[in-house]
């Protein structure tokens, strides 16, 4: 409900396609690759090294995310006049500072001030 | 009655539970009830509830709803400054083994709830009201995007500010600093309801925010007037669009981990405490990745208004726009790259310690710059010092000092002898009242006159402006002092005697303060008064520069009856000096929101569900849960919701200006 209706507002639709039967099942069919081939990979321990399993899994989850915006939220770098575009590398970048900075920050604090905690894993 | 039913009905409220024990408190219940009853039967002596409701409490204008804010704003300050002095007076009393005369009860939750009440309840929504307010009108937009959602944001405000009150006089509140850090704040060392009171009522007002900001946010981006690109924004509005991001990628961050230490307080999980694999480190680390790009959150839109300020009094463009715009940007992806300054003494190291304390000392370069481009803009101008423009030399004299001990603070070295003393109290009060504080007073005197079409009484601005400039070095510059001597914060009562002068200086300092509070009330109650002689029928008293000095004060309903077509920057300046003329005829009927009362509904049962919660009353908390989803379900049926103002009316409004400005030659 918005109050405003003048001339000057239709610029706002920058080309956000709608999706199409085909993009739909394109789509489809890929989330579903892509979540199938973790799945035989965990359960069949395909690859002996477990951190590295992991690792994959998650790289897995990231193309996963990205098959979604392009395929189901119809995101380009067009859409909404770039905006999306922009809106999705600040998320990205804030995300990236608040892990990577969170888990830096508390394995150092862990290490400095809990040692108690790790003599305790290394204990029988 | 049994006493398993009234458990039921009241949980752990009992009796015993209203602080009458505390005669302090009593006393000032008595004087609240008193004054509340004798506002409560004034408004129904002079029959204001109709009106109240239809026009102010249900409307969504944006207008309206700023003003609003800034009223929650104002009552909140009194409340938080009411601690503040009362924290003055018990350390500055409480030496030669005088207890003072709050025991320690009671003292720790004043200073919890002066830290909460000043952040959430008045910085929050005077910073909010203003953004509300002024936004709009500086794009060319008739309201926000979605106007009931910004109606529902602040009554969710309030809801949280409800709640905080309550806690004075209904049990208590918090006992633990305003970050109620675990595991002080957890179940074990805090059983009762004081931190329930803090987390339940950042729960309702954070709700408010989240939605607020993305409100503006689509509005700044949605709603310009054609001709306004991203570059020919006023800068107010630029700041406004770069706070509202950090809000929207903030808060969600201390709603969750608000959320966490419930979940520890609730159903005991043990995420913060200090067995069970639980870390109360990451706590800390949590609520300062919110809490950083909060104070940025509360000084950039000021920054903004300073900007305006400062173009307008000196009657020249805004000097260095462009790095203006990019030292705002620039801040706000920096404040998310410094949030352990916060917590250097926590032990993470020299490395961590170091990368934090050099990307503190970075953000103190666009500040910097921002700083130059004022001072540029002044030289060579005709500066008028009205009030707006004194709030703001005192802003810029004063914050240059506050952040010099914060560049000072960020060493890391230098924050450990420093960290959690009065020398910190110092910085940041110097900071925010320094800049968010007089960077409010002198939006309030800018924009007064457009939202109710007379200016601020300047003798009363002025008595205020001294009372509140003086009265902050004499409160603060003490405490810098004392921290350098290594008195901490938060103590009660004091062993060396030769301290006292230096809290009996800052006392004196908040009484000057004080009276700074007052005399602005006098101003509103005064300048109201002198009405008709401070009246602006022009619309531009300040002789503007941005569109919200184009239209009439008050601004009609719909703020502009054409939507402007912007050219430059400064977009009125410009048209003005085009020699531009107001359409007197062609007016169309205009496609308006209709006033809900849903937003009052939901917020109202918002504040039942969080008494509930509180309280263990676990009836009530179910009741207006499902009431609430069922409020707001019913409320998407509603589709009645917008209306045409007719072209008749439109005309009548805009011939009613025509003659206003015709008499002013």
């Amino acid at each position: 409900m918005s109050a405003q209706d003048h001339a000057g507002h239709d610029h706002t639709h920058g080309g956000a396609a709608h999706g199409s039967l085909k993009g739909y099942l394109i789509g489809f069919v890929l989330s579903v690759i892509l979540t199938a081939i973790p799945f035989w990979l965990v359960m069949d321990g395909v690859i002996d090294n477990k951190q590295a399993t992991a690792v994959i899994v998650m790289a897995f989850a990231a193309v996963q995310i990205i098959v979604h915006m392009v395929f189901f939220l119809h995101m380009t770098p067009a859409s909404e006049g770039g905006w999306s575009m922009l809106a999705l590398i600040f998320t990205v970048i804030l995300v990236v500072i608040v892990l990577s900075g969170s888990l830096w920050v508390m394995y150092h604090l862990n290490a400095n001030m809990m040692p108690g905690l790790h003599e305790m894993r290394q204990m029988p | 009655m049994p006493e398993s039913l009234t458990k039921f009905i009241f949980g752990r409220l009992t009796l015993e539970s209203l602080p009458l024990h505390e005669p302090i408190v009593v006393v000032t219940f008595i004087v609240v009830a008193l004054g509340g009853l004798a506002v409560l039967g004034a408004i129904t002596y002079f029959k204001l509830w109709g009106y109240l409701w239809r026009e102010w409490f249900t409307s969504v204008d944006h207008k309206k709803i700023g003003v609003m804010y800034m009223a929650l704003g104002l009552v909140m300050l009194l409340r938080g400054f009411s601690d503040a002095i009362m924290m003055r007076l018990q350390q500055a009393i409480a030496f030669n083994g005088s207890e003072g005369y709050l025991n320690a009860h009671h003292y720790d939750q004043i200073f919890t709830a002066h830290g909460v009440i000043m952040i959430f309840f008045v910085a929050m929504p005077f910073v909010t009201g203003l953004m509300n307010f002024v936004v709009p009108l500086q794009i060319g937009a008739r309201d926000v995007s979605f106007p009931f959602l910004n109606n529902f944001s602040f009554w969710m405000t309030v809801g949280g500010a409800i709640l905080v009150m309550a806690s004075l006089f209904v049990g208590e509140f918090a006992r633990t600093g305003w970050l109620a850090y675990p595991p002080l704040s957890g179940i074990d060392y805090s059983p009762d309801v004081g931190v329930d009171y803090y987390i339940w009522a950042l729960q309702v007002a954070g709700v408010g925010t989240t939605l607020s900001g993305i409100n503006l946010i689509c509005t700044i981006i949605k709603m310009r007037a054609p001709g306004m690109t991203m570059m020919r924004m006023p800068i107010f509005t630029w700041t406004s669009l770069c706070t509202n991001v950090l809000i929207v990628a903030s808060f969600p961050v201390l709603t969750a981990v608000l959320t966490l230490l419930a979940l520890d307080r609730y159903v005991g999980t043990n995420f913060f405490t200090n067995d069970f694999g639980g870390n109360p480190m990451m706590y800390v680390n949590l609520i300062w990745i919110w809490g950083h790009p909060e104070v940025y959150i509360l000084i950039l839109p000021l920054f903004g208004v300073f900007s305006e300020v400062t173009s307008t009094f000196s009657g020249k463009r805004l000097f260095g726009y462009t790095s203006m715009v990019y030292a705002t940007v620039v801040i706000t992806i920096l404040s998310y790259l410094v949030w352990l300054h916060h917590f250097f003494t926590m032990g993470s190291g020299a490395s961590v310690n170091s990368f934090f304390g050099i990307t503190t000392m970075i953000i103190s370069i666009p500040t910097g710059a921002k700083m130059f481009n004022w001072l540029f803009t002044m030289y060579r101008g005709r500066i008028r010092f009205e009030l707006p423009m004194m709030w703001t030399l005192a802003f810029m004299l004063t914050f240059v000092v506050g952040g010099m001990t914060g560049v000072l603070l960020a060493v890391p070295p230098a924050d450990f002898v420093l960290h959690n003393s009065l020398f910190l109290i110092a910085h940041f009060h110097n900071v925010i009242i320094g800049g968010v504080l007089f960077g409010l007073f002198a939006g309030i005197a800018y924009w007064w006159p457009k939202a109710f079409g007379f200016r601020l009484d300047p003798f009363w601005g002025k008595v205020s402006f001294w009372c509140w400039v003086l009265g902050f070095w004499f409160a603060f510059m003490p405490l810098y002092i004392l921290g350098l001597m290594g008195v901490t914060r938060r103590m009660r009562v004091f062993d060396d005697p030769s301290l006292q002068i230096w809290f009996v200086i800052a006392a004196f300092g908040a009484v000057l303060i004080a009276g700074g509070i007052a005399a602005f009330l006098v101003q509103i109650f005064v300048s109201i008064r002198r009405r008709e002689a401070l009246a602006d029928h022009t619309g531009d008293p300040w002789d503007g520069r941005t569109l919200e000095w184009s239209t009439s004060s008050p601004p009609p309903a719909y703020n502009f009856a054409f939507t402007p077509v912007i050219r430059d920057n400064d977009a009125w300046f410009d048209m003005k000096r085009a020699g531009y003329r107001r359409p007197l005829s062609g007016f169309k009927p205009i496609h308006m929101p209709k006033n809900t009362g849903t937003g009052v509904i939901l917020a109202a049962l918002s504040v039942a569900l969080g008494f509930g919660l509180i309280w263990y009353m676990w009836w009530l908390a179910a009741l207006s849960f499902v009431c609430l989803i069922a409020t707001a379900i019913g409320h998407t049926f509603n589709y009645h919701r917008d209306f045409d103002i007719p072209a008749a009316e439109v005309a009548q409004t805009e011939e009613a200006r025509t003659t206003l400005l015709a008499a002013q030659g």
